[in-house]
């Protein structure tokens, strides 16, 4: 299994959609290297682009509603795991992009609007640190501060299992 | 949005006989429950293109899988780059094509025979009511139309679709749309389907299944049930699903009139499996007096973003994109070509015309609209997807604008920096004669 955890990159916007994740252009590539410095790169959001520290180091995105809708293309979780981004949390998820990140054994979790709010209110003028703890369901915060946060989150059976199998190929070739 | 309904758990649907068209499709389907809640369904069909398939196809030889689960129900087309316009995008067909031939699938469209997946599939009689398909593309949702369970997935689900024939899912909730009234002159199916989609907002039905009902629905051909279904993403639907009937059963007659013994009435029972049980939940429903619609065109980068065209009049356009698995079937073509033939593309406007199929390109040049679109100084394409997702033709420049008739309006689809709006044909055609976003209506008089 994949180790989640790291500092998070915030994208506060609703309704992220695949073309921003990874543009069309980019899918006649064949393998997900490729796709590695195009992460984001038409995303259009006040004080965000895809290159520099903050960018380049996250391993964790925390953003609002919607993320991942549009395309079905894999691409866009790729972009996120060649970049070394493993883990999303988010109000809600569009349903394929969802399930394209477990299937890729990473993570995708929701959160309600609220505790989202409450992350979005962390100081965040360093940078902020999060882990995900499978087994306890759990996510820790950490900001530059020193504060630290714990917030609960769920996972149904499946969704573990395949982060635990490290994706839904050999799971069902076994099992079907 | 009316009345929330949630149905307790103490009876089940299928114990009561009172399940949605899902319901029905999943009962049917369901090979195993791994865990609570998770269906693993058998598919009927696994539909492919050469975007997505390939990385699946590599992915199954480096892990010595290079198998398919059943090759008569597979079936492949290269549309989204064709012809190949660079060294990569051959390479992507090549490995499709090289994977078609080695596993014999039958099934396979290459150049000359190919078009967009979401319009030949349907044509060539492959989509059946009570089917479970699944294609790594988000616009499968639009074989819905004729009553199945069709969704987008990715190239991991795609991958195992190939290898085992199956699929998970969690059981999706449903909405149910009713649709009444009749379309005044200059609306069509696509003003309906944005208007659905500017109420529901672009997340307002994911993870649930669309069921279409209605007077307006039954009255409606299966190109138009098809550009209702095929935007169901664009809510957020995992699909979204007409009921099967007569206009069903006539539109693939000539592909099942032997499984049933020339007995149009044996089809039409058994395609009535597929509707809802009298009384079936549904976990919310919206009502659409359609009879009210004005021609409506998108306005920003989200679909949901819906405003009447004559709102929009000063909206200077550099191109027209009549096409696509939305709107490039004949009768779209039809209606486009209405408005292109009474006056040429307005100066400096670029006009492209993609027929989404092989078939629909030969309609179209023995009705002649094929010489109406050139006369009006349209470029009429191959059948492919082309302009609709900014990766090979028609890609627009920084600060363009399209009128289209597609389905996505995000930042980048056509080209970084480009606008689209999006629109019926008729609309489309009527915003190249202006050279601004122009309401169809007119052109077509009262
Ligand atoms: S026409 Fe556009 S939306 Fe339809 S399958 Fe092709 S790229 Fe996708």
């Amino acid at each position: 299994m994949r180790i989640f955890k790291g500092p998070v990159l915030f994208l506060d916007r609703s309704d992220i959609n695949t073309d921003e994740i990874i543009p069309a252009k980019y899918l006649t590539e064949i393998d997900k290297e490729s796709l590695k410095p195009h992460l984001l790169e038409d995303l259009k959001l006040e004080g965000f682009t895809n290159s520099g520290d903050a960018f380049g180091r996250a391993r964790v995105i925390v953003t609002r509603k919607n993320f991942g809708c549009g395309s079905s293309r894999e691409h866009a979780p790729w972009a996120l795991e060649v970049n070394g981004i493993h883990t999303v949390i988010a109000e809600s998820f569009a349903r394929i992009f969802r399930q394209n990140m477990f299937n890729g054994g990473m993570l995708a979790v929701e959160l309600d609007r609220k505790t989202i709010d409450s992350l979005f209110a962390l100081d965040r003028k360093g940078t902020v640190h999060c882990s995900a703890d499978i087994s306890r369901k759990t996510l820790r915060f950490r900001t530059a501060g020193g504060k630290r946060v714990s917030v609960p989150f769920s996972l149904s059976e499946f969704d573990e299992t395949l982060v635990g199998a490290g994706g839904w190929v050999e799971f069902a070739d076994k099992k079907y | 949005m009316t009345a929330q309904m949630h149905r307790t758990d103490l009876v089940t649907p299928e114990e009561v006989g009172k399940m949605n068209v899902t319901e029905k499709i999943f009962k049917a389907h369901v090979r195993d429950e791994p865990f609570p809640g998770t269906l693993v369904l058998s598919l009927d069909l696994v539909l492919c293109h050469e975007i997505t398939t390939p990385m699946a196809i590599t992915d199954l030889m480096a892990r010595k899988k290079d198998r398919v689960f059943d090759r008569s129900r597979i079936k492949a087309v290269i549309d989204h780059v064709t012809p190949a316009k660079d060294s990569k995008t051959a390479l992507q067909g090549k490995i499709l094509r090289d994977w078609a031939h080695r596993h014999k699938i039958k099934d396979f469209f290459d150049i000359g025979a190919n078009g967009v997946c979401h319009a030949l599939f349907p044509e060539k009689g492959f989509i059946r009511p009570g089917y479970t398909v699944i294609m790594g593309d988000s616009h499968t949702c639009t074989h819905g139309a004729f009553g199945a369970f069709a969704a987008g997935v990715g190239t991991t689900d795609l991958e195992v679709g190939i290898l085992k024939g199956v699929c998970a899912f969690r059981q999706p909730r449903s909405i149910k749309i009713s649709l009444k009234g009749k379309l005044r002159k200059g609306v069509y199916a696509k003003d309906v389907i944005l208007e659905i989609i500017r109420r529901l907002t672009v997340n307002g039905a994911t993870d649930h299944c669309i069921e279409f009902h209605g007077d307006l629905v039954g009255g409606m051909n299966m190109d138009e049930r098809m550009t209702l279904s095929n935007m169901a993403i664009e809510a957020g639907a995992t699909t979204g699903i007409c009921l099967p009937d007569a206009v069903t059963l006539e539109y693939l007659w000539p592909f099942i009139k032997k499984e049933y013994g020339h007995s149009r009435k044996k089809a039409l029972d058994d395609f009535r499996k597929w509707h809802p049980d009298p009384g079936a939940a549904y976990d919310k429903m919206l009502e659409v007096d359609a009879g009210k619609l004005k021609p409506v065109s998108t306005f920003g980068y989200k679909p949901d973003q819906v405003k009447p065209l004559g709102e929009m009049k000063n909206q200077r356009i550099d191109q027209v994109y009549i096409g696509s698995c939305t709107n490039g079937r004949i009768s779209d073509l039809r209606e486009a070509a209405k408005i292109a033939g009474l006056k040429p593309l307005a100066k400096g406007v670029r006009g492209i015309v993609s027929p989404a199929t092989p078939d629909a390109w030969k309609a179209a040049m023995k009705e002649g609209l094929i010489k109406i679109f050139m006369d009006a100084g349209y470029c009429v394409t191959n059948p492919t997807c082309g302009a609709c997702l900014g990766m090979s033709n028609g890609v627009l420049a920084e600060g363009e604008v399209c009128a289209s008739t597609t389905n996505r309006n995000f930042s980048g689809r056509m080209g970084k920096g480009g606008m689209v709006h999006l629109m019926s044909p008729a609309s489309a055609a009527a915003s190249g004669i202006k050279g601004r976003l122009a309401d169809p209506r007119e052109f077509l008089g009262k």
